[in-house]
């Protein structure tokens, strides 16, 4: 044998060295356990149990795909699917490009009151998806005001479901596909123009291909969100089933969690397609624009800035009018007979109706998701992206943070139900508390928030913790003197779209309630169940003042450390 | 320089102060660094040089403990760090990315690590006072990073790495965010404090003569091995391999074939070897390795020992001198690079399609494998 292979022979059977790790790097190693270990229990173990249940009868014995066949041998539950998918595609249809013209103004147009007419569009994020079907109601409902509009068509059903939806995803469309337009490089509209290209030309053939991932981003959010939403139809459905209400039928109706089990999986199974073309497609926008794109500056165009303005003008008076009709619906005696102006749907409707407590369960809920979901949240991305070791257990719980996104509200409900109210569960004892509602609506919004923290984290020079190192800090100290401070516009974003989904988030917890943790939203889908409309809609303005109050306190807040803390944010040149 | 100074580890003497030895790492299937090994002196500037991906900035981390060497150990001051944590190693480092705490003002960035030692303030106040007089800084305490340039920021990252007296400098391509002037400012600059402090030093760079102006010593690494230890003369004058004479400095290769009595055949062109130099088997191909600016232009006769005329086929303005490509019609039109002053050109009156006869100087000819 050679001298070389030899010393091969040893090399290969020298143990690889190990290093020591330091307690520093055994705290954030068992900090990120941590996360982990919450993760698995509050989301990997219900989604499994649910798998579980779906495959048993309502004794527990294992029954196979019987249940699934079962159901797709019911020609009504069959309907809802079809149901479910075609409202999906026509909001989809139409949200998207109502969307795309309205962002495309912003962002390619020189009308006046751009500012405004953004505040006025994101609005519908702060209502719950039930305000639009209650103001739509008040509407075009039996005793709607443009009743005569439909022509005989009824609003409750698939109209009523489509228009609520439009306006509950629009918001959440409009502002994916304001990114991808603001993202356009300015050089390629110069070279096109330079090059004589046609300004329609220059439409199909940047304006776009630039957008197409947004778009598509953006398509899948709203087909995911109104196959998941159980609001709107139940509200305004009327008899037209879809998958979402059939879920809460089997389970609260008829006590079938099995079958509950079953149309919950055959829910996933859309949201679940949107969120992985979602994410390949995410996977491909790599690199497309490079860090020396210039901003695109619009220039005046008279008769193309008039069309956008009286557009975005027709846009922001509808959807003023939707909120507006909630308002005013709970600020009036009763409709349409009535309308004088009075308080008692909130004195004697809520307050005296004894509902009233549950917009303060709905506060408190809110306030701690958003606190105990920031810290979480943040720090796990934190250890995930900044510390040292257990490369395996980070690419996993980067997986877990990816999956809320995929799983509707409800499936994750009903997943809690199987595994919290388990006999054998030693934390069963969360079920129906506060806590159980903290953390179902923190796992239900985890990814976006978990996604909006890792990105501020990776624009963080990556050596801050090693220079730490070297310099014998500690990692937490930087973390609380550095990290914390610089991330901290990021880490208030996610604080306030905790508090404002925790606000209007029902699906995930109208499973999980119980008499004393009732949520303004439930209170909402249960007055209106009663037909008790004006307390509902007074309901619904409450949480929306919420909402907005706390968006302004963000607003301030944020432009407060802007200026005065964050004095090194604004290089001065020398 | 009293004030500020190195700590110094006693250590025995004739140990080098750090020390490799059978450094390997590999990731997945990709070998960075293959059985590295490797002798630092104490208050010694080192720079490892090599193309992007040869290992060095693996090499400087594995020192670092920020990453972890498969197998191999590595001893600091007498103590064996193979297997600690960044935390309890004795070093400071500056990088590329200057990495400041953008929200900590200048003084709080260089007091960073000095807080954390209990310190009092008063002598805080001081030591900082004292490191930013030294990068030349003195009074930009209160300013944060992102009001400074470039080479001060980068001036403010070697303070505060130099702020807790370490006994190991590493600096991972320190000067390759700035542009051309500065970087020539602070290569200076960072050379002349290091000499100073008598800090031991390894400085990871790409940048030729950055590694040949600045160092003691240089380690040409690539494709994860060394090529070359050795001080900026001997990498530049007598590189060791093919890898070494090509990456640093510009080089001519002539492809030959060896003849007996230690002379070489390039075409129908016989060239003497250097003298002393080990005789290589007749018939054997090997190629010559000669600098531009070793080619002698003037005043050579045709009876000259390795004469050869040429004809000039390119002539390319640089400036001080000129880079002239010859061709040489004996040797199978083998094309040669020459540096030629300026002055030279004029007196000559080189243009493209001028005869030129030149002398490849035997003493400067390397032969390598």
């Amino acid at each position: 044998m050679s001298t070389a292979a030899a010393d091969l022979l040893v090399l290969a059977a020298a143990p690889r060295v190990k290093p020591i790790a330091h307690w520093h790097d055994r705290l954030a190693q068992a900090l990120l356990l941590g996360v982990c270990a919450f993760l698995v229990v509050f989301l990997l173990a219900p989604l499994f149990m649910i798998l579980m249940k779906s495959v048993e009868d309502k004794n527990g014995a294992f029954v196979g795909l019987r249940l699934f066949q079962e159901y797709f041998q019911t020609p009504a539950l069959r309907l809802s699917i079809l149901h479910t998918v075609s409202v999906a595609f026509a909001v989809t249809g139409i949200t998207i490009p109502l969307a795309f013209t309205f962002a495309y103004a912003l962002t390619r147009s020189c009308m006046p009151l751009k500012g405004t007419f953004r505040v006025i569009a994101l609005t519908p994020i702060l209502a719950p998806s039930l305000l639009s079907a209650i103001s739509f109601i008040q509407w075009f409902g039996t005793q709607g005001a443009l009743k005569w509009m439909l022509a005989g068509a009824s609003v409750y059903g698939p109209i009523g479901i489509i228009i609520s939806s439009i306006y509950a995803v629009f918001p959440h469309a409009l502002m994916i596909i304001l990114t991808a337009l603001l993202l356009a490089d300015g050089r390629l509209y110069e070279a096109a123009e330079s090059l004589g290209t046609p300004t329609l030309r220059r439409f199909f053939t940047i304006t776009l291909p630039g957008a197409k991932y947004g778009l598509i981003s953006a398509a899948m959010v709203v087909f995911s969100y109104t196959v998941s939403d159980f609001g709107i139809p139940k509200v305004i459905g009327g008899n037209f089933s879809v998958l979402a209400l059939d879920i809460f039928k089997q389970v609260i109706g008829q006590q079938n969690f099995n079958k509950g089990a079953v149309v919950s999986l055959i829910l996933l199974i859309p949201v679940l397609v949107a969120f992985v073309v979602d994410w390949i497609m995410q996977g491909r926008q790599q690199a497309q624009f490079s860090s020396r794109a210039v901003p695109y500056a619009p220039k005046r165009r008279t008769g193309f800035d008039t069309a956008m303005f009286c557009y975005c003008l027709i846009v922001c008076v509808l959807l003023l009018a939707i909120l507006g009709m909630a308002v005013y619906t709970s600020f009036i005696k009763l409709w349409p007979y009535d309308k004088s102006f009075s308080l008692r749907h909130y004195t004697f409707g809520l307050v005296d109706g004894g509902v009233i407590s549950s917009f303060f369960n709905s506060l408190r809920m809110a306030l701690l998701t958003s606190f105990f979901g920031t810290m979480l949240i943040f720090g796990g991305a934190y250890l995930i992206e900044k510390t040292r070791g257990m490369p395996v257990l980070r690419a996993f719980i980067r997986m877990l943070a990816a999956i809320p996104m995929g799983v509707p509200g409800m499936v994750l409900g009903l997943g809690y139900i199987f595994f919290f109210n388990h006999p054998d569960n030693p934390i069963n004892g969360l079920y129906h508390g506060m806590t159980i509602l903290v953390i179902v609506t923190i796992i239900h919004y985890y990814t976006s928030s978990h996604l909006t923290a890792v990105t501020a984290l990776k624009s963080l020079d990556n050596e801050f913790e090693a220079v730490s190192a070297s310099l014998k800090v500690p990692f937490y100290k930087t973390f609380f003197r550095v990290t914390v401070p610089v991330c901290l516009p990021a880490i208030l974003d996610i604080a306030r779209y905790l508090f404002v989904n925790a606000m209007v988030t029902i699906s995930a917890v109208v499973f999980l309630y119980a008499p004393d943790t009732q949520l303004a939203s439930l209170a909402i889908l249960n007055l209106d169940d009663a037909g008790e409309i004006g307390p509902a809609a007074a309901m619904a303005t409450l949480i929306v003042a919420a909402s907005t109050t706390i968006c302004i306190l963000y607003a301030v807040i944020t432009r407060f450390l802007l200026t005065r803390t964050q004095a090194w944010r604004r290089p001065i040149t020398i | 320089m009293s004030a500020v100074s190195a700590v110094s580890i006693p250590a025995a003497a004739g140990e080098p102060f750090l020390k490799l030895d059978g450094i390997r790492k590999t990731f997945g299937r990709f070998t960075a660094l293959k059985t590295i090994a490797l002798a630092v002196e104490r208050g010694e500037l080192v720079t490892f040089l090599g193309p992007s991906g040869c290992g060095k900035t693996t090499l400087l981390r594995i020192i670092a403990g920020l990453e972890t060497q498969d197998a191999g150990t590595i001893v600091q001051g007498g103590r064996d760090i193979s297997r600690l944590p960044p935390m309890k190693r004795d070093y400071g480092i500056v990088f590329q990315s200057y990495a400041l705490f953008p929200n900590l003002t200048i003084f709080d960035n260089v007091a960073y690590g000095l807080v954390n030692r209990r310190k009092g303030r008063d002598e805080i106040h001081r030591r900082v006072g004292e490191l930013l007089k030294l990068v030349g800084l003195p009074d930009s305490g209160a300013k944060y990073p992102g009001q400074l340039s470039g080479g001060q920021q980068q001036r403010i990252a070697l303070a505060r790495a130099l702020a807790t007296s370490p006994g190991l400098l590493l600096l991972d391509e320190p000067l390759s965010a700035l542009d051309a002037l500065e970087r020539l400012r602070l290569r200076g600059e960072i050379r002349a404090l290091q000499q100073r402090l008598g800090v031991t030093t390894i400085m990871v760079t790409h940048d030729q003569e950055e590694a040949l102006s600045m160092a003691d010593r240089v380690v040409v690494m690539n494709q994860g091995v060394i090529e070359q230890i050795g001080t900026p003369q001997e990498i530049y004058r007598a590189p060791a391999s093919a890898f070494v004479a090509d990456f640093v400095g510009k080089v001519n290769v002539i492809s030959a074939v060896a003849e007996s009595g230690n002379r070489f055949r390039v075409g129908g062109l016989m060239l003497n070897g250097a003298s002393g130099a080990d005789a290589v088997a007749a018939g054997t191909k090997v190629r010559l390795y000669l600098r531009p600016e070793d080619i002698v232009v003037a005043g050579v006769d045709a009876d000259h020992a390795n004469a050869a005329q040429g004809k000039v086929t390119k002539v390319e303005f640089l400036g001080a001198f000129c880079h002239v490509t010859v061709a040489i019609a004996d040797a199978g039109d083998q094309l040669l690079l020459i540096n030629v002053s300026r002055h030279s050109i004029d007196q000559m009156s080189l243009a493209e399609g001028s005869a030129l006869r030149i002398r490849l100087p035997a003493d400067r000819m390397r032969l390598l494998a």
